[in-house]
């Protein structure tokens, strides 16, 4: 094939959902309840081509090309290109099969909706954005695209707006997104004003070059803070992608965002858009590499989220909630590992997360549809028989996301507590805190486990009137998903030569990267074994809690009924940001902005404006005398008056 | 080539003041439109009078084009008077005021 | 001494004043309709003095055939009673007809105070009256004014269509407001 035809063919991958997107879109209104005819092959047909991309780079060939140039305004100059190396090539796979399988799951799902053919509009805009988003070959058009996946995260998580909570759910991750997007947006600018280029290699380069330069924050205002240059790069594009990917404090808009439909849970609030941040953090590496400041911070940030949202995960009674802390839970490991230099294995956890988080959530959507919209836990229970395929998918994706061996899990979650392990001090103290976020996660994943399919029945009676096992629309996604769970793993085996294929295939991207130290094997085995231990662990206790001795979790919530409040109530954060943020800011709106600046100035000016033309336009309109020849006569002494001047100039 | 160009100029002036005052202080419509005729009249003679002296055909091409929407001035400008006399029964423009502010 | 053109010019140009006079000042339509006639055909003949022949058969063609038989078909469809007419000019009558006048006296000064080019184009008289001066316009309109000239058919178009719109009786089926 020639060049061109292999790059029609990449970009045949991304305009598929968009033409999917253009035609949904614009008309849904004959598609109608046949959307799924026009989206859904278009998705399956780009993973199919992703396939082949995929081949094509494991073969060696990677893809890079300007398409257009978009901006040039003095040394301003940015195109819109792609670039597919093995990073983009496992982005890829791993956005276009889930999304494969959503939008099959969303036939089934979503059936009878009214926005039926907008969901899946919206559903392959997406598709199309977050394709773009890991192609793009500059920071500009990934940040372009980074703002297209939050807007249709914002219309996905306001699908049913006519109901209040998904309509303010979107709100809030549009605001929270925003804050952290400001500071991507910071960061871009001082890329291109420091180093005058967007594009990832010259920015890599600039960096590199730039590394001993200092910045002074306080310049402005007279005083003194020194800052590494690249350092504040660093933490500015990390702002960003703490907002996207739901880091600690940013974290809050996450949970809400399961106002939405659980397909578009599954997909952009756990598998893919969420992990954008990842993504980036791990594209920009060799930004970071140079600011071990930056290195830290993400570090400490990612561990710290990994154990506070596995507190919150603990004590939580919605299916989807508990689920989503383990997301932001999980995305903490993954900048965990990022910040401690192993981007390989972040991808890789991310790839594994992709596929058992998308099955949790899908396999919660499942529970949910067979009850009728029902999603508190509290009120399930015993469903194992009457699901048996939801529970079946649902118990491996818990297994893998608890990190039992052999299950995908396993593997990159333990990859990350053993590099984490040889990663200095800090990376000791963090690995301590892995560890305990990974007894909570194997934890309250079983707790859903036995809430949800074990025990006997505590269904509303109408609720269990109509218990019913999804449609094979449903479930067969749920199935493949669940052999991804268990097989996307051992593509990175610890420990046995060559068994690091992923590693080994992300190496050209992270050729640059100091290489891990790895300790002897005999201590990774017990690093190992003491994760096992951790997951089996938490396994058990979850089984005792939930089904051997049942009033023992209300005990402890008795005995210390401050702890479980903190964690029922998530740390009281919506509450401090309320208290700190949203009130003060309405309180100064309303008094200040809204009853001063906008009534008193802004209205009276515009106010007077009016006015004084009422004014004078109610003693002018008398020469409007509505006699014709009045208007003829004007004509004439225009006419008189400027001859008249004419002759006096003459 | 004897008739001096002022002499023209002089006439069609004193057309077109005619007009004018014919426009200005007439109540018929029928009559206002005649003086529009008029003026254009006063116009016409002094292009062919330039196009006569200037040895130039243009100001004759520009008179076809004046004949020519000076018959689409009328045809509309009597339809508009035909469907004014119908709704108000009236051909004076001084009792059309719908315009007064 | 006036020579013959001369001679012809003052008449012309007398009669065209007279009945310009006329036209304005008749009552009745009819008559005005009848003076502006002759006002018409003293213009047509001005034309022919001033060598532009085709120009005068146009005159007389459009303006005295078409245009003023459209006025008296309109005169006769309007049938408007005489009593009915009431004053010939609206009662502000004298400050407008001054405006007017001093408007035309002012036009006229500047004519009188212009100097205008002497350049002779490629149409002297001679020329124009070897060839005729329809053959003389024809090339100038079919070549120079081509496009002004396929322009102005297009108004004529939008004139008819628009007359036949407006006088159109509409009825409350065809969308019309009040059936008009």
């Amino acid at each position: 094939m020639t060049r061109s035809v292999v790059l029609f063919r990449d970009l045949l991958i991304p305009l598929l959902p968009l033409a999917a997107f253009l035609v949904n879109g614009l008309f849904g209104r004959w598609t109608r309840e046949k959307a799924h005819w026009v989206s859904v092959p278009a998705v399956v047909l780009s993973f199919l081509l992703s396939l082949l991309v995929l081949k094509d780079v494991l073969s060696g060939v990677n893809t890079y090309a300007s398409l257009y140039r978009w901006i040039t305004v003095g040394a301003f100059d940015v195109s819109v290109g792609v670039m597919i190396d093995p990073l983009a090539a496992v982005m890829l796979i791993v956005v276009t099969s889930v999304s494969s399988l959503v939008h099959i799951y969303s036939i089934g799902y979503m059936r009878g909706d009214r926005g039926y053919a907008r969901f899946f509009a919206y559903l392959s805009l997406f598709t199309f954005s977050m394709l773009m988003l890991v192609l793009s070959n500059n920071l500009l058009e990934l940040f372009v695209f980074w703002e297209a996946v939050g807007l249709c995260s914002y219309l996905l998580i306001g699908h049913w707006y006519d109901r209040r909570s998904a309509a303010d759910a979107a709100t809030k991750a549009f605001v929270v997104n925003r804050i952290g997007d400001f500071g991507f947006g910071l960061g871009l600018l001082l890329i291109f004003v420091t180093l005058g280029t967007l594009d990832y290699q010259a920015v890599f380069l600039g960096a590199k070059a730039a590394s001993n330069q200092t910045v002074d924050l306080l310049a402005p205002f007279g005083g003194k803070l020194e800052i590494g240059l690249v350092t504040l790069i660093a933490l500015l594009l990390f702002t960003g992608a703490m907002g996207k990917s739901a880091q600690l404090p940013l974290h809050v808009w996450l949970p809400d965002a399961m106002e939405g439909p659980t397909p578009v849970s599954a997909l952009i609030h756990a598998a893919t858009m969420v992990t954008a941040g990842v993504y980036m953090v791990a594209r920009m590496h060799p930004v970071f590499e140079i600011s071990p400041a930056a290195m830290a911070t993400v570090a400490v940030v990612g561990g710290g989220t990994a154990l506070f949202a596995a507190t919150i995960g603990l004590v939580q009674n919605d299916i989807k909630r508990v689920v989503a802390y383990s997301t932001v839970s999980q995305l903490g490991y993954m900048f965990l590992a990022c910040g401690i230099g192993a981007y390989g294995i972040a991808v890789f956890h991310l790839m594994t997360h992709a596929f058992f988080k998308g099955l949790l959530f899908l396999g919660a959507g499942s529970v949910i549809h067979a009850l009728s919209g029902e999603q508190d836990i509290r009120k399930m229970g015993g469903l194992r028989n009457k699901i048996p395929a939801t529970y079946l998918t649902f118990l491996i994706g818990s297994l893998s996301l608890a990190g039992v061996p052999l299950f995908a899990g396993f593997f990159s979650k333990d990859e990350i507590l053993t590099r984490a392990f040889f990663a200095g001090d800090l990376g000791l103290v963090l690995w301590g805190v892995a560890l305990l976020g990974a007894l909570m996660t194997a934890f309250y994943a079983f707790r859903l486990v036995y809430l949800v399919f074990h025990g006997e029945t505590r269904l509303l009676p109408d609720a269990a009137h109509h218990v019913h096992e999804s449609p094979p629309v449903m479930t067969v996604p749920l199935w493949i998903l669940a052999v991804l769970a268990v097989f996307s793993g051992w593509v990175g085996i610890p420990l046995i030569a060559g068994g690091d294929k992923i590693g080994h295939f992300l190496e050209p991207v992270f050729a640059g990267v100091p290489h891990a130290v790895h300790g002897p094997l005999v201590l990774q085995g017990l690093i190992i074994a003491s994760s096992v231990l951790v997951a089996l662990l938490g396994i058990a206790i979850a089984d005792k809690f939930y089904r051997t001795s049942r009033g023992l979790p209300d005990r402890l919530a008795s005995a210390w009924p401050r702890l479980y409040s903190l964690f029922l109530n998530k740390w009281w954060f919506d509450e401090i940001y309320d208290w700190a943020i949203v009130r003060p800011t309405r309180r100064i709106s309303e008094s200040f902005l809204w009853k001063v600046a906008d009534v008193r100035i802004i209205d009276a000016f515009v106010n007077g404006v009016g006015s004084v033309t009422q004014q004078a336009a109610s003693s002018w309109r008398r020469i409007q005398t509505g006699f014709t020849q009045d208007y003829a006569m004007t004509l004439v002494l225009g006419l008189l008056a400027i001859v008249a001047v004419w002759l006096a100039a003459w | 080539m004897t008739i001096p160009l002022s002499w023209v100029l002089a006439l069609s002036a004193v057309v077109f003041g005619i007009g004018v005052i014919g426009l200005l202080t007439r109540r018929n419509i029928l009559i206002l439109l005649m003086s529009l005729e008029l003026i254009l009249n006063a116009a016409n003679i002094n292009l062919v009078a330039f196009s006569h002296y200037l040895h130039s055909m243009r100001g004759n091409v520009i008179v076809v084009f004046t004949i020519a929407v000076a018959a689409a001035e009328a045809a509309v400008g009597l339809a508009i008077l035909l469907s004014l006399f119908r709704n108000r029964r009236t051909v004076n423009l001084d009792e059309v005021r719908e315009m007064k502010g | 001494m006036v020579n013959l053109d001369q001679a012809f010019f003052l008449y012309f140009a007398a009669m065209i004043v007279v009945f310009s006079i006329v036209t304005i000042t008749r009552k009745n339509p009819v008559y005005a309709v009848m003076a502006l006639l002759v006002v018409f055909f003293h213009v047509a003949g001005l034309y022919v003095l001033l060598n532009a022949e085709f120009i005068a058969a146009l005159q007389v063609v459009v303006y005295a055939g078409a245009i003023l038989v459209l006025y008296l078909f309109v005169l006769m469809l309007l049938s408007v009673p005489r009593e009915a007419l009431g004053a010939a000019v609206h009662r502000r009558w004298p400050v407008y007809a001054l405006v007017g006048g001093a408007a035309a006296v002012e036009i006229a000064l500047l004519l009188a105070r212009s100097k205008f080019a002497q350049r002779p184009g490629p149409y002297p008289p001679d020329v124009v009256r070897e060839v005729g001066s329809t053959q003389a316009i024809g090339t100038v309109l079919f070549t120079e004014f081509l496009y002004p000239f396929e322009v102005i058919s297009l108004v004529l178009l939008v004139a008819m269509i628009g007359a036949i719109v407006l006088t159109k009786k509409w009825t409350p089926a065809q969308g019309g407001e009040e059936g008009r």
